[in-house]
């Protein structure tokens, strides 16, 4: 095997190996026992102390919630504030300008919903000041209110009859002191180390070798990429993410960060087995996932390294394989393997440029996106995978003939719908986007707006409906790449994407947390030799063939439109 | 409401002051300790700031290695891609001009010696490596220009070539700044 693909392998490998024990610790914080990181547990207690939060109070799903959703509302409107007046606020030591309605709008909501899609180029579109006390605060609470969300929905599965989802404040404070800030203080000060900025000295002019005079940007990135990637949130200090050279040095950053993205929403697959005490259930998640995304990286590695069928027909060789948009010290196989992990687990980092992958591979991308729920983001991955079982549990029940039950609950109609209204609404939210997108490029290409929506692509054909294709699948999936071509930073992109992101975020956690309290409440119905089992490699299968169909049904047509078409025309 | 609203306040403000105070000041601190001290570690030749180690940077003269195209000129101020879709027809003719405009300015390499990576755009628009067959390839041109002979420049880009990470991970890399940096004080 070749050292590109041991890389990939090995970088895979480390992070289940140390997602294991993450999980059992990500358990024991949940359920209170003793840790490593109990030093902590002083300042957890100030912070209760002075926010008048009573640790002990249980909420029930409604009040929990609530909570969830007043904090978050409060978060939007800080940050929409601190962008908007951030060239008037200090730390902002290049002159950058404040940003407009639209993109300020646009950027503090793809913040706060964990998504981190970037109408602005990092270097030009914020100051230290709001990358630190909005971007970097966001991508900490933004995580944090996930996880927390899936710890109430295992706190409701976790007991017999239940209504109470624990307390959120507790959770989400638990969240960022026991587990994000400690995890990030020790990758951050792995990637300082290795080259990353971290002081707060502006851009830099130098006089290169040649003798052209040219500027560098910097700044305190490190803290703010160490928790891009625990988070799972993507956005990126630089414009190139982590395709640049300061944010992301070598290619051993480059396995500290894969790892950092991935080490959080697999280790919530094994905390989920130690803290409700469901390990089998967790295996046959974890490989159901697994499975998924192997199905999505095998082929794109291959794509990537076979090279670019067009730059082949010039005549030149491409020893490496389809190097466009991509760094030399990662190779095609690192960056074909980011490219999958980051769209499946929603983080949407990119170490290399997605727009100019094989067609098939941004293929590829947008399937992890539209199903989201391989790994997926820290703690929502499993409430989308939550849905999808929920489904599959309905259609097995039809086909054995009984009332379907899940972890000793019955499913009744009212959580289905739940669950239908939940996956359906994401489908027409991204459908609907694109047909707008799409019917304004077509029918209106020179409509009188500060950008003519006849400019906004990058590339003529298919490629270009891809662009807008990936742009709305990525708003959808809360992801935050982008086939980056797109010309997004306008009032159409900012808003539509802006309101597609806040709908996909908290309609997707709401919908499980319900069904959950919903399911917690009722009668616990002992297991008997006629239950379906949901720990079951049989029901696995069944999962994974529901999430095949839904997925199938809902965006073979938009695929083929895209990148399908482009493969063929290649 | 009010239940919810004035906790969700104060624990904002106390997680503000927390994650984006109190962490990327420990951080930047602590970073102090790092290579060029957390600012970005720089190469200075003679005395002289010549850049970033990390950074790439436009070679345009004959003399130099060359590095790869950039879509944003190796102006670091900002960063980009150059996003073009690999059927685009314009992207393919901009690829072709680059490999015409390499065979002129490097006489007896043929087409398919060329390495994609050295005529097509990076990801960053700075990416400071070139793969040792892209460095290799120029080394021809190089060689003619500074009078020095051609066996000798190759073993300056293999002495300079990083192998992979552990000798196991990755591809292998030659930092082209670094590369010009020793050919320079070659004699």
């Amino acid at each position: 095997m070749n050292t590109e693909l041991t890389g990939v392998v090995v970088t895979f490998l480390l992070s289940v190996l140390l997602a294991f024990p993450l999980g059992r610790y990500i358990a024991k914080v949940f359920r209170g026992d003793r840790t490593i990181t109990d030093f902590m547990n002083p300042i957890e207690k100030f912070i209760y102390r002075i926010c008048g939060i009573d640790p002990a109070r249980k909420m029930n799903w409604k009040e929990f919630l609530k909570a969830m959703l007043t904090i978050n509302m409060l978060w939007f409107v800080y940050a929409l504030f601190l962008l908007i007046f951030q060239d008037k606020l200090p730390l902002n030591p290049d002159g950058n300008p404040g940003q407009t309605p639209d993109l300020a709008f646009n950027t503090a909501i793809s913040f706060l919903v964990n998504c981190d899609l970037q109408h602005y180029s990092g270097e030009s579109g914020v100051t230290y000041l709001t990358q630190l006390l909005v971007m970097n605060f966001l991508m900490f609470v933004s995580a944090a209110t996930g996880i927390a969300a899936l710890v109430g929905v295992l706190n409701g599965l976790k007991e017999k009859t239940t209504n109470s989802l624990g307390n959120f404040w507790s959770i989400f404070t638990k969240t960022i002191t026991h587990i994000l800030l400690p995890l990030s203080i020790v990758t951050a000060l792995i990637l300082v180390f290795n080259g990353t900025p971290a002081s707060f000295d502006g851009k830099d002019t130098i006089t290169t070798l040649q003798g052209d005079t040219v500027q560098v940007s910097r700044g305190p990135a490190a803290g703010m990429i160490a928790i891009k990637h625990l988070g799972t949130n993507g956005g990126g200090w630089f414009g190139a993410n982590s395709a640049h050279p300061l944010e992301n040095p070598n290619y051993f950053t480059n396995m500290v960060e894969m790892i950092a993205q991935l080490i959080i929403p697999i280790a919530m697959i094994f905390a989920l087995g130690f803290y409700i005490n469901r390990k089998k259930m967790a295996w046959v998640i974890f490989g159901v996932m697994t499975v998924g995304m192997l199905l999505l990286l095998i082929p794109t590695l291959n794509w990537e390294i076979g090279g670019s069928p067009a730059i082949a027909k010039l005549g030149v060789a491409q020893p490496m394989g389809a190097m466009e948009g991509k760094e030399v010290r990662f190779g095609p196989a690192a960056s074909g393997f980011w490219s999958i992990m980051t769209t499946i687990i929603s983080t949407g980092s990119v170490n290399s440029m997605h727009d100019s992958s094989m067609p098939l591979s941004g293929m590829m991308q947008m399937l992890g996106m539209m199903i989201n729920a391989f790994y997926g983001g820290c703690g929502v991955g499993i409430l989308n995978y939550l849905i999808y079982i929920i489904i599959a549990v309905f259609i097995a029940g039809l086909m054995v003939g009984r009332t379907p039950e899940f972890m000793g609950h019955k499913v009744e109609a009212r959580e289905v719908k739940i669950a239908a209204i939940v996956t359906l609404f994401s489908a027409f939210l991204l459908k609907a986007g694109v047909a707008l997108a799409a019917y304004y490029v077509a029918h209106h290409p020179e409509m009188d707006w500060a950008v003519k929506p006849g400019s906004w692509l990058n590339n003529p054909g298919y490629h270009g409906f891809s662009e807008m294709l990936y742009e709305f699948t990525s708003a959808n999936a809360n992801n935050g790449s982008g086939f980056e071509g797109l010309g997004d930073n306008n009032i159409f992109w900012n808003v539509s994407t802006g309101i597609v992101l806040i709908l996909s975020r908290f309609i997707p956690i709401i919908g499980p947390v319900a069904i959950i309290g919903l399911l917690a409440n009722k009668k616990y119905i002992p297991a008997s030799p006629g239950t379906l089992r949901t720990d079951s490699m049989t029901f696995g299968m069944m999962t994974f063939a529901v999430i095949i169909i839904i997925n199938a049904l809902s965006f073979f047509p938009a695929l083929t439109l895209g990148p399908l078409a482009e493969y063929f025309s290649l | 409401m009010k239940k919810y609203i004035l906790p969700s306040l104060k624990l904002t403000i106390v997680m503000v002051v927390l994650l984006a105070v109190i962490y990327p000041i420990l951080i930047a601190a602590v970073g102090k300790m790092a290579p060029g001290e957390g600012a970005g570690q720089k190469l200075v030749v003679d005395g002289k700031v010549v850049g970033y180690a990390l950074v790439g940077q436009k070679f345009t003269d004959d003399k130099y290695f060359q590095g790869r195209p950039s879509a944003v000129d190796y102006n670091a101020a900002g960063s980009a891609g150059s996003n073009k879709g690999p059927s685009n027809p314009d992207y393919l003719q901009v690829v072709q001009d680059r490999i015409d405009s390499f065979l002129v300015h490097n006489p007896g390499v043929k087409k398919e010696e060329i390495p994609a990576e050295l005529v097509t755009a990076s990801g960053s628009g700075l990416d400071p490596d070139l793969s040792p067959a892209a460095a290799k390839v120029q080394v021809k041109r190089i060689a003619a220009i500074r009078s020095l002979d051609a066996a000798k420049l190759t073993a300056l880009v293999d002495q300079q070539t990083a192998g992979p990470f552990l000798g196991m991970f990755g591809p292998a890399k030659v930092n082209v700044l670094q590369l010009n940096i020793a050919l320079d004080k070659l004699k």
